[in-house]
């Protein structure tokens, strides 16, 4: 009984008593989608161009009673001169989506499960940034991005990141900050040798040790998160963290009525805050 | 591109070695340097203050308060030779050269004729030159150029600043580690520094020439030569000066074995308690330099940094800055001996108070790492396996046959079975028997005691349940194959799997079934439960996951081979190993593989989470401690033969079995032995931990239990 095969065929129980199961009522009858997705990007009050780019891409295959949602989600942030950062970033998401849609979803399509479950994720989502960083390192040296994904499928979602964009997990009123940011001025904040505030006015703090399209060797981190229902996930640039504090994330997240609206009141605030940097923001909500 | 400093000495003096291999290794190392150091200007040339248009081409001008580390600074350089593997960009050159470099048999100041081009550093080239002044010797010397009409005013003084700053004290200094200064002028709006050329090879192209990391004798006596070469800049009067760029590629090794710094196109006249701007270069640089703090402490944490990269290999500008302690040398390098680790780890303290106050301290205590090795290269390569390594046990129980089991603790008790068919009850404390069940088949399932009684599987097909009190025998449950795997127990229900197919989940009080789950293959990997999981694999190379109450399939995995690794289940993830060779995270959820870490052996260790790492055997003769979240590797030690035996854990150490007879007592954290315990055949069995004392059982028949304290 694989992830595919749930995926699109009728499943045994899900819960362990059959009773709980007949009472809850289905997905099926649940008018709002159970993963809500929202997005907004920004170029920001000081910026000439947005250098972010994102992607998201959700399904919902309605053929069991019990469809698992899937989504994919990517936010980078490029930089390098004239223009070159936004070609690092569009760039990046084209090609490291495209990796996840051919080694996932397309083998789930054509029912050849057994393609897409025998990689380890890890190893496919490694893949679409190291099929990135590729494609970046050839535009131009002084070029590179970060890159953030999620790919959710069910209640877990699989995160590869590279670069000092971030993903968040919010559950229940609690932020948690899933990715490390590759700065070094992180690196000084935890090795106590620096304070979160001396971090933010550091001059240094754009410093990235490790981005996309920076050379051959690249290793991104990869994370497992469990999303409960009723939590969030929140992929975004520097442009929204940089401005906007977690507590502000928290209340703003949690008093829209949609994600789409909290996306964009997330980017309304960074811009109210200065909007020194161009500013995306993607939110999926699980409602399931 | 106009950093400021002189990368050019650098380049002047391999040139020099003329061994174009050499060379190649050279230029392709900076072409990538350069294009890491790129990126972090990227960032700073795009401040929004920053001239859009300038901000690519001179990234400093953005930030002119912060002169950016040195040795990352982007030095472009033209492909010297044929080596493809240069990437300098083309245009870069193509622009440099628009720029007029001087050719070969210009002459400088009617004085200094041009042999040829050696680099582009800083804001304008390095060339080897001959002092005519010298008519009959060939005296050469490295010339190096700084064309100060650059478009942008700042650049153009921080780098005239810099490379002023170069030369006064380079003039001010007089150490055979140290490139003597010849002459300072100005020509055609250009400035010159004429300095000694240096023959040899910069240690950073060494250490690409070889695949091996070098020895430890070479390198201590570099580094007391560094130390030697810092004492000096540091006791400067008037003011100590810090170098501020120490590493591998600014450390010269002449041919008589001799070292020399070079590029001080950032040493700063320390003066105390003042604070200036981030320099040096990122991966050896001191985390308060960072903060504008260079002092000469800071020098010892780069000379250690550099130390570690030289013993290891690993190229620190390739990491997470400041991540030494978690990248023990000894895991790289065994050679090195644990002193000479324990120097280094001090110099790369965070704190600059744990540091060594000075540099004869540190000289000092190389000088005695090196003295015990010195003359008698031999011992460097052995594994330093010292008096305290072997040990005598506590007490040793035989039986008549093997033991294959790992054995259960409780209440002052040892229960193990053997293939001589029986299940022991021994004293924890002194090995005497006290009780002993025989069955009709060979026990190698491991026992598992909940309430009083003690269940056990046996090859006649039966798991049994026996008054721990009595050894008197509680109630049975036949299968119809051979049990191997050993039972669980949870929610007072026990989970055990059969070689008929099944797992079966019975009443841990009467033995009456609950369920059982046919795997369509022989269960002999014993199960993992959490929660609401009951996780296990069979023959056929399936990870299988249960419902724990009904027994209904959530989910399978096929590895590639058959599976007799106990899965563990830690956080969201099942980790298990299987005879493909690799070790396998599959989230708990859907069983999808999250990642896979290959041996070269099967894995038929059953895999040991602690914390957020994973322990694990192979039979490619390796203990394995990797990132459980990411699988990559922390450390792996070889032992001499496979390792199915699966690892325990007991306050920061971990033990572990081998096929080589030996129980292996490592540092959790670094995979360093601290001891080992012989015995006279291979361990398949797993150690338990009890009460300060480890317990193996070994297939020379008899049970070890052996004291956790040295000295015992």
């Amino acid at each position: 009984m694989g992830l595919m095969n749930r995926l699109f065929r009728r499943s045994p129980s899900k819960n362990q008593h059959r009773v709980t199961r007949e009472a809850e009522t289905p997905i099926t009858e649940v008018r709002a989608s159970p993963l809500d997705v929202g997005q907004a990007s920004d170029i920001g009050n000081a910026r000439e161009t947005n250098e972010d780019a994102f992607f998201t891409l959700q399904a919902l295959a309605g053929t069991s009673a019990q469809p698992v949602p899937l989504a994919l989600l990517m936010v980078a942030d490029g930089m390098g001169g004239h223009a070159r950062g936004e070609e690092a970033s569009s760039i990046a998401v084209r090609v490291a989506s495209g990796v996840i849609v051919r080694e996932v979803l397309l083998p789930m399509l054509a029912s050849r499960p057994a393609e897409a479950t025998s990689r380890p994720v890890h190893d496919i989502l490694g893949e679409a940034i190291s099929s990135a960083n590729e494609a970046v390192s050839q535009i131009e040296a002084d070029t590179g991005t970060t890159l953030t994904s999620a790919l959710i499928v069910g209640h877990s979602a699989y995160l590869a990141h590279v670069g000092d964009s971030r993903a968040y997990y919010l559950d229940r009123g609690e932020l948690h900050q899933i990715t490390q940011d590759h700065s070094i001025v992180n690196r000084l904040v935890q090795l106590g040798q620096i304070s979160a505030d001396e971090a933010h006015s550091h001059p240094q703090r754009n410093y990235l040790y490790r981005a996309v399209g920076q050379g051959a060797e690249l290793q991104s981190d990869t994370y497992l998160q469990r999303l409960a229902k009723g939590s969030y996930l929140i992929l975004c640039t520097d442009g929204l963290w940089n401005e906007v504090t977690e507590q502000e994330i928290v209340d703003v997240v949690g008093t829209s009525v949609s994600s789409q609206e909290a996306a964009n009141r997330l980017v309304d605030r960074a811009n109210d805050r200065g909007g020194e940097d161009n500013i995306t923001v993607l939110i999926a909500k699980i409602s399931y | 591109m106009p950093p400021p400093t002189s990368g050019g000495i650098i380049e002047s003096a391999q040139t020099a070695a003329t061994v174009s291999s050499l060379l190649g290794v050279r230029w392709t190392m900076s072409a990538s340097d350069e294009r890491k150091g790129l990126l972090e200007r990227l960032k700073a040339a795009r401040e929004p203050d920053s001239d859009a248009d300038s901000s690519a081409e001179e990234p400093l001008a953005s930030a002119p308060d912060q002169a950016l580390p040195g040795g990352e600074q982007p030095v472009s350089k033209p492909a010297p030779d044929s080596d493809g593997s240069a990437v300098a960009p083309e245009a870069e050159v193509h622009r440099r050269t628009e720029e007029d470099f001087l050719s070969p048999g210009e002459r400088l100041q009617n004085r200094y004729e041009i042999r040829k081009f050696l680099s582009k550093g800083g804001m304008g080239a390095v060339y080897l030159a001959r002092d005519i002044r010298f008519p009959s010797v060939e005296k050469l010397v490295a010339v190096k150029e700084m064309i100060s009409t650059i478009r942008d005013s700042v650049t153009s003084r921080i780098s005239l600043e810099t490379f002023e700053r170069e030369a006064n004290i380079l003039a001010s200094l007089s150490h055979p580690a140290i490139p003597k200064v010849f002459d300072y002028f100005h020509q055609e709006r250009r400035v010159y520094l004429v300095i000694e050329f240096i023959e040899g090879t910069d240690l950073e192209s060494l250490l690409a020439e070889i695949d091996y990391p070098l020895p430890q004798e070479k390198v201590v006596d570099w580094a007391v030569q560094a130390c030697d070469v810092l004492f000096y800049l540091h006791n400067h009067k008037p003011s100590p000066i810090v170098f501020r760029d120490m590493k591998p590629s600014n450390i010269m090794l002449r041919q008589d074995g001799h070292i020399v710094l070079i590029d001080f196109g950032i040493a700063k006249v320390f003066q105390a308690g003042k604070r200036g701007t981030m320099i040096g270069t990122e991966g050896y640089s001191p985390p308060e330099q960072y903060r504008g703090i260079a002092e000469p402490r800071g020098d010892l944490y780069a000379l250690g940094a550099t130390l570690h990269h030289l013993l290891t290999k690993r190229d620190p500008r390739k990491e997470p800055p400041f991540t030494f302690h978690d990248h023990p040398i000894r895991g790289f390098n065994p050679t090195v001996t644990p002193e000479l680790e324990a120097v280094i780890g001090r110099t790369l303290t965070y704190e600059i108070e744990d540091r060594y106050a000075s540099t004869e301290e540190l000289k000092k205590d190389l000088l005695r790492v090196l003295r015990p090795t010195s003359g008698m290269l031999s011992t460097t390569f052995s594994q330093p396996l010292t008096l305290h390594d072997e040990r005598n046990p506590l007490w040793s129980f035989s039986c008549e046959d093997e033991i294959r089991c790992t054995p259960a603790i409780s209440e002052n008790a040892l229960y193990l079975g053997s293939y001589d068919k029986s299940l022991y009850c021994l004293e924890a404390d002194t090995g005497t028997e006290r009780w002993r069940y025989s069955t009709e088949g060979g026990v190698v399932s491991s026992p598992c005691v909940w309430n009083e009684t003690v269940f056990f599987g046996s090859e006649d097909q039966i798991l049994y349940a026996v008054f721990t009190r009595t050894g008197r025998i509680v109630w049975t449950c036949p299968t119809d194959g051979k049990i191997r795997s050993s039972p669980k127990q949870e929610y007072d229900h026990i989970f055990f799997g059969s070689d008929d197919h099944n797992v079966y989940a019975i009443s841990a009080k009467s033995g009456q079934e609950l369920w059982r789950f046919d795997a369509g293959a022989p269960v002999r990997s014993s199960p993992a439960i959490s929660g609401e999981f009951i996780v296990f694999g069979s023959e056929d190379g399936s990870v299988h996951a249960l419902d724990v109450q009904s027994g209904e399939s959530r989910w399978k995995y096929q590895t590639g081979r058959a599976l007799q690794s106990t899965p563990t289940i830690a956080g969201d993830m099942v980790y298990v190993g299987s005879r493909d060779s690799s070790l396998y995270a599959l989230d708990l959820a859907n069983g999808w593989p999250v990642w896979r870490h290959r041996t070269k052996g099967q894995v038929i260790s059953s895999p040991m989470v602690v914390g957020k790492v994973v322990y694990f055997g192979s039979n490619d003769h390796n203990i394995y401690a990797v990132d459980a979240d990411k699988g990559n590797l922390i450390w792996k030690y070889s032992t001499k033969g496979p390792v199915v035996s699966s690892p325990a854990s007991s306050d920061g150490a971990t033990y572990v079995g081998s096929a080589d007879g030996n129980l292996y007592c490592l540092d959790a954290k670094t995979g360093e032995m601290l001891w080992r315990f012989g015995t006279g055949g291979p361990i398949t069995g797993s150690a338990v931990v009890g009460n300060g004392i480890v317990y193996v059982g070994s297939t020379d028949h008899t049970m070890y239990a052996v004291s956790i304290e040295a000295g015992d």
